[in-house]
């Protein structure tokens, strides 16, 4: 039953209940580390000092933060709509080209600012158009958008695959990427960012496409909250019927959230191939797609929640890569567990321990009164 | 008499802002049927749902037989003997029946021992209070009447000797309502306490022993229903006289505004719901449509309004075609001046989960005045919204409170403001007062006089006989997807009760 048997102060509900969870989803996998005999104090000290202890560390974590928050505004804004973006992995890959086109063509007589609003017009399409076909068959044909967007996740991959070997990489070269772009298709980093609070960013590839980033998670807040668009988006993500009886357009809402959470999942491209590596790389990726998933689920699809769980997410990632550089009996593979773990409590199980903390809110604030309890009735 | 079944002292609650229980009193006899009444927005439900451990109480004590307890949830409720039907069911749609039943008190891991017992079980409480449903039906092909049983049997199942019934007769027609009184009758008989919650004043004096009356949150008065009248119930309810005939004068018609020629509609299922339908509506009249539900009344207004593709037939819209057969865009509607209340406010008339303000903008979206630039204008919609507040005294007053959580008849009016008020030249409306109370009845049946006087064409469906002859300047019956006569209001109840059922009766002359 979704009727929730007391209403709680916002403090519980948004501070304290999720806050519960992770630490329980922590304590969990603290288990696991004991398990195979290492000490989770040591642990999570190398998480966290992974993760913060220097101005690079930070920078690395908000580096994969940056892309978090784009892949989860993108299944925010689809979840909105009442769908289920799941292709946003396919969706940043493909959108890689539009990235890889703008740069090679441009970056050797353009400077970055110029490059890169093209690129990430030419992310967003490249991103809009890989969604655009499971919107449109759902809207046309009524093929769900969860089958058919993993399906172009593999499309995608294969597309991928022939695009960096046959068409993108330079000739005769061995690896497949793209040949290394010039200073236009380099992003700055955002060392004065740093700086203002005393930190440097050392060799982190903490870039401009951060910024491009809260940007984006404004956008999706005007979007969402404050345009007709948005508003026939939440209609239809509430109440299909209502959205009939209201006079929107079903289909067209569908294909035009898809395309916009395209185009979102698809910016993610822009950090890595501009901002770290420079080129465009065969699986850049690397799962971002599908961690956007657990961050729109953490974040509960508003851009304020995203943030802090993108965040969340990329200190996992580099303070998870710090454990396992740290502690070799601990893999990577191992931070995956963790990570597994964070969304299975603080998004699948979110409500496990709702009842309890609702009580003890409850007997706290002294509102449940004294009584003999039934016994035995 | 003297033994109480429930005791409520002092119970007080608050929602924020709103202070929806106000140091309640409440004592229920054993064995008595117990009617509560009141506004929309009294606080009936929520004290209700404090007694079955849905909300906590912020102060106050409940007593069930003599004894203290304290209500922390559902279970503890059911514990204690108390079982509640809600004013919006809560069964699960493609359940049947006995799994409905069984559902939460399944005993143990493995169902099938439990399903022979909780069968057996059934047949025994089926029998005993004449309920009879069959086990095996699936929930979602059942008539609302059916599924309000299982719920009563859910209940009993759970060994509740205390009944809680919210509204449970909004949704019936009048035949099932009967039906549920004399399940009622039956229960008080074996000994069971009933605590009805209604805005039916006849149904009060019909079936309560006792009934006690709600006003802003406050218990106002208790009186024994034999003692009492229906004006004396109304004007407690309200603080002042109600004035519980419709008053109206002659109809004016003018100009043929929307004309249904051949309509016939097929349900999801191919089942031909509206079967070759035709009738006027003109300026300046009200047009009832009676007839039991789902004789075909909503996928008539559905195709009216664009929501529901028809087979065939003509509909014009002020001398206009509207595409039914094809692509009719409810919204173009709209702006072509046709206002339409559907019958369910919960899925289709509402989001539930949108703040007021954004509801009271549901379908007017597109409109200009609420554009700023880009983006919409929110201090538009909100100025908009609270004049429709004040206007239809929406309680309580708040544009930004979440929609579920306005009392059902508080939605209703949220509806009903927002189409109204648009200036409209033709209004199809369902249900216009399910679950309203008798002040906003009368305060929106005066709206829909006021709107046929200033010359609009009014469709009305109503389930209520009553309504529909208070209102109606002809009354169209509709019985298996047909139009089977026509009557003047002043038809006798029992010619248009033949009607609906199918039977017809000596034509009267209709003009
Ligand atoms: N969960 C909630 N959050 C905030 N306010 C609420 C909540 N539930 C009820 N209210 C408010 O409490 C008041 C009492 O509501 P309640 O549902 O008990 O009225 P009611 O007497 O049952 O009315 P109706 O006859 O229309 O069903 C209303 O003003 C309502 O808006
Ligand atoms: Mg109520």
């Amino acid at each position: 039953m979704s009727t929730p048997y007391a209403k709680l102060p916002g403090w519980v509900e948004y501070g304290l209940i999720p806050l519960v969870n992770l630490v329980v989803a922590f304590a969990v996998a603290g288990l696991v580390v004991l398990l195979v005999g290492e000490s989770p104090l040591e642990a999570a000290y190398h998480m966290v000092n992974g993760a913060f202890g220097r101005g690079e560390y930070i920078g690395f974590t908000l580096y994969y933060a940056t892309t978090f928050i784009f892949t989860g505004l993108a299944v925010a804004v689809a979840f909105h709509a009442g769908l289920f973006n799941i292709g946003g992995e396919g969706q940043a890959y493909v959108a890689g080209i539009g990235v890889a086109l703008a740069c090679l063509w441009l970056d050797r007589f353009m400077p970055w600012y110029v490059v890169f609003p093209v690129a990430i017009l030419g992310a967003s399409l490249f991103g809009a158009a890989w969604a655009f076909l499971p919107g449109w068959f759902q809207a046309k044909r009524g093929s769900h958008i969860v089958i058919t967007t993993i399906m172009f996740n593999f499309i995608a991959a294969s597309l991928m695959n022939y695009m960096l070997n046959r068409v993108l990489k330079p000739l005769g070269s061995m690896s497949l990427e793209t040949r290394t772009f010039e200073a236009g298709g380099q992003l700055p980093r955002l060392d004065w960012l740093m700086s203002i609070f005393g930190l440097s960013v050392g060799t982190a590839p903490f870039n401009v496409t951060f910024l491009l980033a809260l940007a984006a998670s404004f956008g999706v807040w005007v979007l969402i909250w404050r345009t007709k668009l948005g508003y026939e988006m939440r209609t239809m993500g509430h109440s299909p019927s209502a959205a009939r009886y209201a006079g929107i357009k079903e289909a067209r809402i569908i294909v035009i959230t898809m395309m916009i959470s395209g185009a979102l999942a698809g910016m993610m491209a822009l950090n890595p191939i501009m901002g770290e590596t420079y080129r465009m790389q065969l699986d850049f990726v690397q799962g971002a797609g599908f961690v956007g998933i657990a961050v729109a689920l953490m974040g509960r699809s508003h851009p304020a929640g995203i943030i802090p769980a993108a965040i969340l997410f990329g200190v996992l990632y580099q303070g998870g890569a710090e454990i396992a550089f740290e502690m070799p009996s601990i893999s990577r593979d191992m931070i995956v567990i963790i990570q597994g773990l964070v969304i299975l409590f603080a998004g699948a199980l979110e409500h496990m321990f709702r009842p309890a903390i609702t009580r003890a809110v409850l007997a706290f604030s002294g509102r449940g009164r004294t009584q003999a309890a039934v016994k035995g009735a | 008499m003297g033994e109480l079944a429930i005791e409520l002292k002092g119970i007080d609650k608050s929602f924020g802002l709103v202070h929806a229980n106000k140091d309640i009193n409440l004592k229920v006899r054993k064995g008595t049927i117990h009617g509560i009444i009141g506004e929309n927005g009294a606080g009936k439900s929520t004290l209700m749902s404090i007694l079955y451990g849905f909300y906590q109480a912020d102060r106050g004590e409940i007593l069930v037989d003599g004894r203290a307890i304290d209500i922390r949830d559902p279970n503890t409720a059911i514990t204690a003997g108390i079982g509640m039907v809600h004013q919006h069911f809560m069964l699960v749609e493609n359940f049947t029946v006995l799994e409905n039943v069984m559902l939460g008190a399944e005993e143990s891991w493995i169902l099938n021992a439990g399903i022979s017992k909780a069968r057996a079980e059934l047949k025994r409480l089926e029998r005993e209070y004449a309920l009879d449903v069959n086990p095996d039906a699936v929930i979602e092909e059942l008539p609302v009447g059916l599924q309000q049983r299982v719920e009563i049997l859910k209940a009993l199942y759970r060994k509740a000797d205390i009944l809680i019934l919210d509204e449970p007769t909004g949704v019936l027609t009048p035949a099932e309502a009967d039906h549920l009184f004399r399940i009622l009758e039956q229960l008080k008989a074996q000994g069971k306490t009933i605590i009805l919650i209604t805005h039916k004043l006849r149904e009060i004096m019909a079936i309560t022993d006792e009934v006690s009356v709600m006003r802003r949150g406050e218990m106002v008065a208790t009186r024994e229903t034999a003692k009492t009248s229906v004006e004396e119930l109304a004007e407690l309810m309200v603080g002042r006289r109600v004035l519980l005939r419709v008053e109206k004068g002659e109809a004016h018609p003018g100009d043929v505004k929307l004309s249904v020629k051949n309509l016939t509609v097929r349900d999801s299922r191919g089942v031909t719901m509206v079967d070759d339908v035709s009738f006027e509506l003109r300026a300046g009249e009200i047009v009832g449509i009676a007839g039991v539900a789902g004789n075909g009344q909503s996928e008539l207004l559905e195709a009216i309004s664009g929501i529901r593709r028809a087979v065939s037939g003509n509909v014009h819209l002020g001398g206009e075609a509207i595409d039914v057969t094809g692509h009719a865009d409810p919204a173009e509607l709209r702006r072509r001046g046709l206002a339409h209340v559907p019958e369910d406010r919960h899925h289709v008339g509402l989001v539930l989960k949108f703040e007021e303000s954004e509801n009271a903008i549901l379908g007017y979206h597109d409109d200009p005045k609420y554009r700023k630039g880009f983006v919409l204008d929110i201090d538009a919609i909100r100025a908009d919204a609270e004049a429709n507040i004040q206007k239809y005294d929406i309680r309580p007053p708040n544009a930004r409170l979440k929609t579920a959580n306005f009392s059902g008849g508080n939605q209703q009016k949220i509806v009903l403001a927002r189409e109204m008020e648009r200036d409209p030249d033709v209004l199809i409306i369902g249900q216009p007062t399910r679950g309203v109370d008798v002040g906003a009845i009368e305060f929106i049946h005066k709206r829909i006089i006021e709107m046929r006087d200033q010359g609009k064409a009014v469709l009305l469906v109503s389930v209520e006989l009553d309504e529909i002859r208070a209102l109606s300047d002809r009354i169209l019956v509709m019985f298996a997807g047909r139009v089977v006569g026509e009557r003047k209001p002043d038809a006798s109840e029992g010619d248009l009760g033949l009607l609906m059922a199918g039977v017809e009766g000596p034509k009267e002359a209709a003009e």
